[in-house]
């Protein structure tokens, strides 16, 4: 076969136009000493400069890596214990657990979004329903007690948002190392006089490492990424740097919007060339390892 | 000899109704080098991890010096184990491997003198007798210089050598091995099964060794257990499970065994093929229905007229040290080593001694094993169902090549 035939590369070509283009734009854009979109007036850093000096964007980015880092962190070590717990199953059970796990991944992010907003709603009223109840009784009055459980959406939400929607991704990056994990390895510490929590933090732990990084890292990626399901739960109080985004677009296109796109699509890319950098070398590492024995 | 170490009582073992280990009982003594030897699934390896307390038994008891040990986790057993594919950690260096289980901290009790927990302390070994506890190990094994080498750049026998050491190094009571030589090409495997054996009488604990290959369990075993089907077949020294098996099951699974149907007409008088043959054994009743066993090298080539019997030779192989002789008598085969040579198709005459019969009662074994019709060179190499259908296969052939020859 011709590796190399005109019409193929023309295709590639427009491929790669069609996807890179409008960043190329929005890159370019956020360059350009004009408030138009449309002519260019110039080389500037005025845009990137006005951004770090505006506080609504500050407190969006805050929110973002607050956000993204805790989710990271919880769904890391609740993913980790959930793949080890499914790897431990029998084969039937494990399979439809499985199966569970890829919906959210699979699952549009509106949908997701939307029925997490409602839950929060009506998880909201119903504590807050039920502590007008306990503040009626004989006993919260008598101990003089003052009840309120209930919650509007705000940063805790948006929190266990993207703890939910991160778990999966942790969940699929783990299971692999856990399938080469030599079964006899957890038995041989304990043998060896290591007790569970021992043979597991010393043993287990590192020959799962690559995998939980793995996870970490795109868990991490979709975090910052996400737009749809943090609009729905976060509530009308906090802001990520996406609805920020989305929030001023609204009025108008600021190139202001198109420095920060460009910082955000910059820091996603770094962190996706990490994530296939490091599977890269793991998978060369394996077959290395598999060559020699 | 020496005193009883752990003892297995009642020990039944199933998982998801199926059933491993049936009623087991065994005791091993201390300092002795025991192995469990039998086919794959006949529980031998079960019987290993619940002496380990990777697996809990169903019902029974596992005794300890006289303590009931069911209960205790692994890691607070004065055992080790080197498992079957060695469990190097991968991520540790050679030296870390084997000072792992030093680094562990051990919980030392006091005793008063009842015998009861007065008090409980945790022991660290310091780093100095770490240090020079695992180069002396490494120094046994042979390793010296490698410490720094990761698992993944040693090779399987060197590997297999971490893994003893890494066991040993904590001095335990006994030391689990399980199919350790499987992985190693045979020349490496003779010299570990001689490395082995010196290794236990030089730290002189007891060994408990779990193999399928009967060669391997004749070399270097004190007391051998054989094992099928989830029960202990027979326990014994090697020259007793080799010259005088209980059952068909076990002569035919150590060594070559010609097994045959006979009769006991009374003590030290067995009749087969109608004949009468002096032997050894007694205790029968009158006339009871035995199994007959001859081993191959028991058997002496005559003339035809000299013979106890005759049959005719239908397959010759040079073994280097011995032609493997099948023969047929009266449409049993039975397999004759012999350094004389006869060529296939000779009418020979049989002769054996009184001490090359052994007798045994009949079994739920008896007319499974012991007749070479589907012998083959490959039959004992392989030893799966695949060789087994392949062997019953050429023993048709072998049939119909035979009445070629009657008429």
């Amino acid at each position: 076969m011709k590796k190399n035939g005109i019409l193929s590369r023309l295709f590639l070509a427009l491929v790669f136009l069609f996807l890179y283009a409008p960043i190329l734009v929005l890159i370019v854009f956020s360059f350009n000493d004009s408030k138009s979109n449309a002519v260019w007036g110039g080389f500037t850093l005025d845009w990137y400069v006005q951004l770090l000096n505006n506080r609504t964007v500050l407190e969006a980015l805050q929110t973002t890596l607050l956000v993204s880092v805790l989710a990271t962190a919880i769904a890391t070590v609740a993913g980790t214990a959930a793949a080890i717990g499914f790897s431990s199953m029998k084969r039937r059970p494990r399979n439809a657990c499985l199966t569970v796990n890829s919906i959210p991944m699979t699952n549009a992010d509106i949908i997701t979004g939307v029925s997490m907003m409602l839950l929060f709603v009506f998880a909201g009223q119903a504590l807050a329903d039920f502590s007008g109840w306990l503040n009626t009784t004989a006993w919260a009055e008598s101990a003089n007690l003052w009840f309120d459980f209930g919650f509007d959406m705000g940063f805790l939400t948006l929190l266990i948002a993207h703890v939910t929607f991160d778990i999966p991704y942790v969940i699929v990056a783990v299971l692999p190392k856990l399938r080469q994990l030599d079964p006899n390895l957890a038995e041989a510490a304990l043998d060896l006089g290591a007790t569970r929590w021992t043979a597991f933090r010393k043993v287990v732990l590192p020959e799962l490492m690559p995998g939980i990084v793995n996870g970490l890292l795109i868990a991490f990626t979709m975090s910052i990424d996400d737009f749809v399901i943090s609009y729905f739960t976060a509530g009308s109080q906090v802001s990520t740097l996406s609805m920020y985004v989305y929030a001023q677009v609204r009025r108008r296109v600021s190139p202001e919007i198109n420095a920060l796109s460009t910082l955000m699509f910059v820091a996603v890319l770094l962190l996706l060339v990490v994530i296939n950098l490091r599977q890269a070398r793991q998978e060369q590492r394996r077959k290395r390892q598999a060559l020699r024995t | 000899m020496s005193k009883e170490l752990i003892r297995l009582r009642n020990i039944r073992m199933a998982f998801d109704d199926e059933v491993v280990l049936n009623d087991l009982n065994l005791y091993i003594n201390d300092k002795e080098f025991l192995t469990l030897l039998g086919p794959s699934g006949c529980g031998k390896t079960t019987t290993l991890r619940i002496i380990g307390g990777f697996t809990t038994p169903v019902s029974g008891d596992v005794l300890f010096n006289g303590v009931r040990i069911n209960d205790v986790p692994p890691y607070r057993r004065q055992i080790n184990t080197v498992f079957q594919k060695y469990a190097l950690f991968p991520h540790m260096n050679v030296f870390e491997n084997v000072a792992f289980g030093l680094r562990m901290p051990k919980v030392e009790e006091q005793l008063d003198e009842n015998g009861k927990v007065v008090s409980r302390r945790k022991v660290k070994i310091s780093e100095a007798e770490i240090r020079t506890r695992v180069m002396e190990m490494l120094e046994t094994v042979s390793l010296k210089g490698f410490e720094t080498r990761k698992p993944d750049a040693l090779s399987g026998g060197q590997q297999q050598r971490v893994a003893i050491a890494r066991a040993l190094v904590n001095r335990p009571k006994v030391l689990l091995l399980d199919e350790p030589l499987g992985a190693l090409d045979l020349k490496l495997r003779k010299d570990m099964q001689l490395e082995l054996k010196k290794i236990q009488q030089q730290v002189g604990i007891t060994f408990i060794y779990v193999t399928h290959d009967q060669e391997e369990a004749l070399t270097m075993s004190d007391t051998i257990v054989v094992m099928d089907k989830g029960c202990i077949q027979q326990i014994g020294t090697p020259e007793d499970i080799y010259n005088e098996p209980k059952n068909a099951f076990v002569a035919d699974f150590i060594g070559e065994s010609n097994i045959i149907d006979g009769v006991m007409v009374r003590d030290k008088l067995v009749k087969m093929y109608g004949r009468e043959f002096p032997c050894l054994d007694g205790g029968f009743a009158e006339n009871e229905p035995v199994d007959v066993v001859i081993r191959p090298e028991d058997i002496d080539i005559v003339p035809v007229d000299q013979g106890q019997l005759v049959g005719t030779v239908t397959s010759v192989t040079f073994k280097g040290m011995q032609y493997d002789i099948i023969v047929d008598f009266r449409g049993f085969k039975w397999l004759i080593q012999t350094t004389d040579h006869s060529p296939v198709g000779a009418r020979i005459g049989v002769k054996i001694d009184p001490d090359g019969f052994h007798i045994m009662k009949k079994s739920q074994y008896s007319g499974m094993f012991g007749d070479y019709s589907s012998y083959s060179d490959e039959y004992d190499e392989l030893s799966d169902a695949e060789a087994l259908d392949d062997g019953e296969d050429e023993g048709a052939e072998e049939e119909r090549r035979e009445e070629g020859y009657a008429e």
